[in-house]
């Protein structure tokens, strides 16, 4: 009896550590979650003369991806990106961070475009007011310019069928009723 | 203290002859191997101190204190046990240019720390605000500390009472006599 009150405490222990080690230090939960999607105006990657802002998106559902040719996640990301964009469930727009406009370029040529447009964050400002901390990010926005996901670190599979496409549909659906 | 009796002297010693013999025969590997440290130990802080150099300052020094020592309340987001003030990824430079701007455009600490929890949420501060999020947090701590108290004056409570004498009833004392006194008597036999 009087070695089960250590054991016991010693169990508990245990059970914090090990949820402790299944978690991710790495993603601090974003309080931009349902608040409207900070406001930009940036120059677009392909054609430097034509801007791109997020004001441009009201009455759409679209996905945000941060990304960035030095980010060495990006492009395990980029062919599932790919594969999203074909499947045409919800458009994704690219916010290339910190780049080299030459280096973004050779990338997307290189492993394919899945961006309808990628906006050129070359100080990072824009980034910063995403709270942006590691590329990649990535933001699903609603018709009403309202951030409605966050994922930090790559959209996997899972990420993408379970969290994503059930949330697109949803906003579609109500947007429609709307 | 005692002043060591002559035996007790000759023990001593002893075994500081002992001890002698030991330090001289293994003198060398460790002498060398202390020196290393010592070495280690004069290389790295001028090291680190190259590594952690001030950026140049920009501006004017007031400013540039006033960001350091707000900065220093800041945790970088890439390596987070790190400060702002201390982290040199690329993120921490461009929040500390942010926060650079903000200041001279005149903002106050309390806006700029505003600004960046809005962005970046309670993480970014080394000390977060007293939030019901971060009671836990806050008064977990102490809580323990009242949970650890109270075992400790149950647990001494009851030992005391364990403790105690519990006088004897005047029955108990005779018997007690009578076993002294025929016990004695067996054990001297």
């Amino acid at each position: 009896m009087r070695y089960l009150i250590p054991l016991g405490l010693f169990l508990v222990l245990v059970a914090f550590l090990a949820i402790g080690l299944t978690r991710d230090p790495r993603e601090v939960p974003s309080p931009l979650i349902n608040k409207a999607a900070p406001t930009f105006r940036l120059p677009q990657l392909r054609e430097p003369g034509q801007t791109f802002s997020a004001e441009d998106m009201r009455g759409k559902v679209w996905v945000l991806n941060v990304w960035a040719s030095w980010c060495v996640s990006c492009r395990d990301e980029h062919p599932l990106l790919i594969e999203y964009a074909k499947t045409g469930a919800v458009p994704i727009y690219g916010l290339n961070w910190k780049d080299k406009r030459e280096d973004a370029l050779d990338w997307l040529g290189e492993l394919g475009d899945p961006y309808v447009m990628s906006a050129v964050d070359l100080d990072g400002r824009v980034a910063i007011d995403y709270g942006v901390y590691g590329a990649p990010e990535t933001y699903l926005i609603d018709q009403g310019g309202v951030i409605r996901y966050k994922q930090i670190g790559p959209v996997t599979r899972d990420v993408w069928k379970d969290k994503f496409l059930p949330l697109v549909q949803q906003l579609n659906r109500e947007g429609a009723s709307r | 203290m005692k002043r060591p009796c002559k035996e007790e002297r000759g023990r001593l010693a002893r075994m500081l002859r002992i001890g002698r013999f030991r330090t001289e025969r293994a003198s060398r590997p460790r002498s060398q191997l202390l020196l290393l440290l010592l070495l280690v130990c004069m290389v790295t802080p001028s090291m680190l101190a190259q590594v952690r150099r001030p950026e140049p300052v920009k501006g004017d020094a007031a400013l540039e204190e006033r960001l350091h020592k707000l900065s220093q309340e800041l945790r970088c987001l890439v390596c987070q046990n790190e400060t702002l003030a201390d982290s040199r990824a690329d993120l921490a430079e461009d929040l500390r240019d942010e926060i650079r701007e903000q200041m001279k455009a005149g903002k106050s600490d309390k806006e700029i720390i505003a600004f960046l929890t809005e962005r970046y949420g309670q993480f970014i501060l080394y000390r977060p605000q007293v939030t019901p999020t971060t009671y836990l947090l806050w008064f977990g701590p102490f809580v323990l500390l009242l949970i650890g108290l109270a075992v400790l004056f149950y647990y001494i409570k009851q030992r005391r009472d364990l403790i105690a004498e519990q006088p004897l009833t005047s029955d108990e004392r005779k018997r007690a006599e009578e076993l002294l006194r025929s016990g004695s008597g067996k054990e001297t036999a």
